[in-house]
């Protein structure tokens, strides 16, 4: 899992019919310094999170298990609102 | 998930029978601000998708879970046509 910060929100129509009523974001990952580490993507929400928010999420496969038994056709996913994060020097 | 602006077709006559019937775009990933970067793909088109439009593509083994790939040899799939992409940071 990675962290990230919700940039912004994609709207679509005419999509995948287990895509409807999924809400899609755009991810900025993060480096645990929160500088930018990496290419923005598009990921669903399975935490109800907004934009600005720091979230952590799943790549692959799993980011579809949230919606089981629904096969929502993601490659990524937000699974977590990060309230906050240490890190040990 | 990949932000992409479909840029041509692709046509193949002898391929894997599993990918019979199936449309073939040629896709330029782009970031949320619609700046292009990284390398063309060819994704399989499950929402009707044309040249010109902005797509959402799913890649890696989640492609098979598009609408009708179960079990295709796919590894990128078109599941929606961009409205618009709203991004603040």
């Amino acid at each position: 899992m990675q962290l990230a910060r919700v940039v912004g929100t994609v709207v679509t129509t005419h999509k995948d019919a287990n895509l409807a009523a999924v809400k899609l974001l755009v991810l900025q990952p993060l480096a645990p310094d929160g500088t930018a580490a990496g290419r923005a993507l598009v990921a669903v929400d399975a935490a109800g999170a907004g934009v600005g928010e720091r979230v952590f999420f799943v790549r692959g496969k799993e980011a579809s298990f949230p919606f089981h038994p629904v096969e929502v056709p993601t490659d990524a996913g937000v699974v977590g609102i990060v309230d906050h994060w240490d890190l040990v020097p | 998930m990949l932000l992409a602006r479909v840029v041509g077709t692709v046509v193949a006559t002898r391929k894997d029978p599993r990918l019979v019937s199936n449309k073939l775009l040629i896709a330029r990933p782009m970031d949320p601000r619609g700046k292009p970067e990284g390398n063309y793909l060819v994704a399989v088109d499950t929402v009707d998708a044309g040249v010109g439009e902005t797509v959402l593509i799913v890649s890696g083994s989640s492609a098979r879970m598009a609408a009708g790939m179960k079990d295709c040899p796919v590894d990128a799939a078109i599941v929606g046509i961009i409205d618009s992409v709203e991004v603040t940071d």
